[in-house]
C-alpha cells in the first residue's frame, strides 16, 4: 500500500480547504445548539464506515475481516443512533408559540 | 488517470479500465461531502437545524452507496456487510430513540468510543492487510491514527463510565505523585512504536504496543477528571476522533473521510477553546492532559453570615418582582428538576412577571447541557440566554435564582487573586437585586471553594432538592394569586 504524492497533496488541500469551511460554518452555530451539533459531527464522522465496509467487503483476511465486522457495527452504530439523537433533540427546541405576555408594546412589534 | 483522479484509487484494481464507474464514485462522494457541510450550515439556527439532519443523512445514503459499488467488494462480502449494517442499526435505534435527555452527555461519550473503536479497527486492518509494503510517510500516519483511535476509545469510555457514575469507577479526580511523570512515559512508548514502525513496518510487534500505550493514556487522561472538567474533555475527545478519521482518510486515499474529520475535529476544536476560555484555562494546557490539577487553594478568609428564606419569602419576592433571571446548573440536571423549572416559569409568567435564563457555557457536563435539558422541558428558546447576552441586563433584574449552580456565579472569579477560579468569566448574579440560591447544604463547587455570593447581604438562601423547593414555590407563588392582586 503506497499512497501516491499526489493523493496525500490533494489530500492535503482537501483537509486544508475543508478544515477552514468547518472552521467558518461551525463558528456561526449559536451554543444553544451545541449539544446537537457534537451529535451531529459525530454522526457524520462516522464516515469511517466507508473505510470499514471496504475492509469487510474485500476480504483480505480472516483477520482484517472480523475487524472489519465490527468497524461496521460501531459506526453503523454512530450513523444510525446519531442521526436519531440529534434529531429528537433538534424536535425540542421550539420557539416561544405566541407572546404570552399580555402587554400591548410586545404584541405591536410582532405584528 | 489515478494523477488526475486520485480519489479511493487503492480500492481499484486498475482504474483506467472502469473510468466510468470510477467517475460515478467520486461524484457520489463528492455529492456526500456537500451534504455533511450543508448540515453543518443549516445547524447554524434552530429554524434550519433540522433540514440539516436531512442533508447530512442524504449525503451518507450516497456516500455508502458509492463505497458499495467498488470492485473490490466480493459477493460474500456483501452478505457480511448486510450482516454487520443490520446488527449496527439494531443497536443504533435504541441508542438514538430511548436514551433520556438526562443521560445525553455519556451517551455523547460512548458515540465518541464508538466512532474512534471503528476508526482504530480499520487502520489496524489495513496495517496488517498492507505490511510491509508500506511507505514511512504513510506508516506514520497509519501510526498517528491507531494510536489517537484507541487513546479516544478508552477515553470516551472512561467519560462515559464517569458521567454515568458507574460504581467501580472513583467520581473524584484521582491524582497521585508521578501522574504526569507516567503519562508522559507512556506516551513516549507511542510515539516511539510509531517512529520505529515508520523507519521499518515490518516490526510487527510494535503494533500491540502503540495500541496498548494508546488504551492507556485513555484512561490516564480521565483519571484525573472531575465532573467540572467534563465539557472540556467531552469536546477535546470529539476533535481527537475527528482527526482519527481524517488521518484514516489519508491512508485510503479517501477525499470524504478526509472532509467529514476535518469537519468533526474541527468542532470539537471550537468547542474545547469555547469551553477553555469559559473556564479561563489556556488551551495548550488542556491539549497535553493537564486538567483537574487546580491546587485546593482552600478558602480560609473570612466567612460570613448567611441568610436563608422560607419558601413563603421567597414565593413573595419572585410574584413582586419585574424580572426574574433562572440561573441553571448541574444541581438542575441532577435533581431532573426541568419540568419543575418551566412549571414556576409559568406561573411566574401568570403574575406578568418576566422570566428568562442565563446560561453559562460550561454550565453541565457537556457544550450545551442546559440548554437541552431546558428544550425538553418545552422552554421556548428565546428565553435562553448566553453570558454575554444576559450579563449588562444583571442591573435590572429583581430575583435572580440561582439553581444547582456554583462557581460560574462566584464573585471570587472576579477580584480574589487567590482563589483557584481567577480569571473564569461568570454570570454577574451579584449585579441583580436580590440573589436567591436554591442548594441541598453548604457545600462548597468543584473547586473546594467557598462561593462568597452566599455570603452577600442580598443573598437568600433556600435549603432544599431541587424539585422539591421547585414545586414548592409553584405553590406559594400560584396559591396567594387574589391577595397580591387586590
Amino acid at each position: 500500500m503506497n499512497v501516491s504524492v499526489e493523493f496525500i497533496m490533494t489530500g492535503l488541500f482537501v483537509f486544508a480547504l475543508a478544515g477552514f469551511l468547518g472552521f467558518e460554518t461551525i463558528r456561526r452555530v449559536p451554543r444553544l445548539l451545541h449539544t446537537p451539533l457534537m451529535a451531529l459531527t459525530n454522526a457524520l464522522s462516522a464516515i469511517s464506515l466507508v473505510g470499514s465496509i471496504v475492509v469487510l467487503g474485500g476480504q483480505y483476511t480472516a483477520y482484517t475481516t472480523i475487524l472489519g465486522f465490527v468497524a461496521v457495527i460501531a459506526s453503523m452504530i454512530n450513523v444510525v443512533g446519531g442521526f436519531l439523537i440529534t434529531d429528537k433533540m433538534l424536535r425540542m427546541f421550539k420557539p416561544r408559540e405566541k407572546p404570552k405576555k399580555p402587554e400591548p408594546a410586545e404584541a405591536e412589534v410582532a405584528s | 488517470m489515478s494523477e488526475f483522479l486520485p480519489l479511493a484509487t487503492s480500492f481499484f484494481p486498475d482504474p483506467s479500465t472502469e473510468t466510468g464507474l470510477y467517475i460515478l464514485i467520486s461524484l457520489l462522494y463528492l455529492a456526500g461531502a456537500l451534504g455533511f457541510i450543508l448540515s453543518l450550515k443549516w445547524m447554524s439556527d434552530a429554524k434550519t437545524a433540522r433540514k440539516g439532519i436531512f442533508a447530512g443523512e442524504i449525503g451518507f445514503v450516497l456516500a455508502i452507496i458509492g463505497t458499495l459499488l467498488l470492485p473490490v467488494i466480493t459477493t460474500t462480502g456483501y452478505i457480511y456487510i448486510a450482516v454487520a449494517m443490520l446488527i449496527g442499526a439494531a443497536i443504533g435505534v435504541p441508542l438514538g430513540l430511548l436514551v433520556p435527555m438526562t443521560a445525553m452527555p455519556q451517551r455523547i461519550a460512548l458515540s465518541h468510543a464508538f466512532g474512534a473503536l471503528a476508526a482504530g479497527l480499520v487502520g489496524i486492518a489495513k496495517f496488517y492487510d498492507a505490511t510491509p509494503d508500506i511507505g514511512w510517510f504513510v506508516m506514520a500516519v497509519l501510526g498517528i491514527e491507531i494510536v489517537l483511535g484507541a487513546l479516544v476509545f478508552t477515553g470516551s469510555l472512561m467519560a462515559a463510565g464517569k458521567l454515568q457514575e458507574v460504581k467501580w469507577l472513583a467520581q473524584r479526580p484521582i491524582v497521585f505523585p508521578l501522574q504526569k511523570t507516567l503519562n508522559f512515559a507512556i506516551l513516549a512508548v507511542a510515539v516511539a512504536g510509531v517512529i520505529i514502525l515508520a523507519a521499518d513496518p515490518s516490526q510487527m510487534w510494535a503494533i500491540p504496543v502503540i495500541i496498548a500505550a494508546g488504551l492507556a493514556f485513555g484512561v490516564m487522561l480521565i483519571i484525573p477528571i472531575g465532573g467540572a472538567d467534563m465539557p472540556t474533555v467531552i469536546a477535546l475527545l470529539n476533535a481527537y476522533a475527528g482527526i482519527a478519521a481524517a488521518l484514516l482518510g489519508f491512508v485510503l486515499e479517501n477525499n470524504l473521510l478526509i472532509v467529514a474529520g476535518a469537519l468533526d475535529g474541527m468542532s470539537g476544536l471550537i468547542l474545547s477553546i469555547i469551553m477553555c476560555r469559559a473556564m479561563n484555562r489556556s488551551f495548550r494546557n488542556v491539549l497535553f492532559g493537564a486538567f483537574g490539577a487546580t491546587e485546593q487553594a482552600v478558602g480560609d478568609q473570612e466567612i460570613g453570615s448567611i441568610r436563608s428564606a422560607s419558601f413563603d419569602e421567597a414565593g413573595d419576592l419572585l410574584k413582586m418582582a419585574r424580572l426574574v433571571v433562572i440561573v441553571p446548573g448541574y444541581g438542575m440536571a441532577v435533581a431532573q428538576a426541568q419540568h419543575k423549572v418551566r412549571e414556576l416559569a409559568d406561573t411566574l409568567e401568570k403574575e406578568g412577571v418576566e422570566v428568562k435564563y442565563a446560561i453559562h457555557p460550561v454550565a453541565g457536563r457537556m457544550p450545551g447541557h442546559m440548554n437541552v435539558l431546558l428544550a425538553e422541558a418545552n422552554v421556548p428558546y428565546e428565553q435562553l440566554l448566553d453570558m454575554e447576552d444576559i450579563n449588562p441586563e444583571f442591573p435590572q433584574v429583581d430575583v435572580v435564582l440561582v439553581l444547582g449552580a456554583n462557581d460560574v456565579v462566584n464573585p471570587a472569579a472576579r477580584h480574589d487573586q487567590s482563589s483557584p477560579i481567577y480569571g473564569m468569566p461568570i454570570l454577574d448574579v451579584d449585579k441583580a437585586a436580590t440573589v436567591m440560591v436554591v442548594k441541598r447544604s453548604m457545600r462548597p463547587g468543584f473547586a473546594g471553594v467557598e462561593n462568597e455570593l452566599f455570603f452577600n447581604e442580598k443573598t437568600l438562601m433556600v435549603f432544599g432538592d431541587a424539585k422539591d423547593v421547585m414545586g414548592e414555590l409553584i405553590t406559594e407563588v400560584s396559591g396567594n394569586r387574589d391577595s397580591i392582586n387586590v
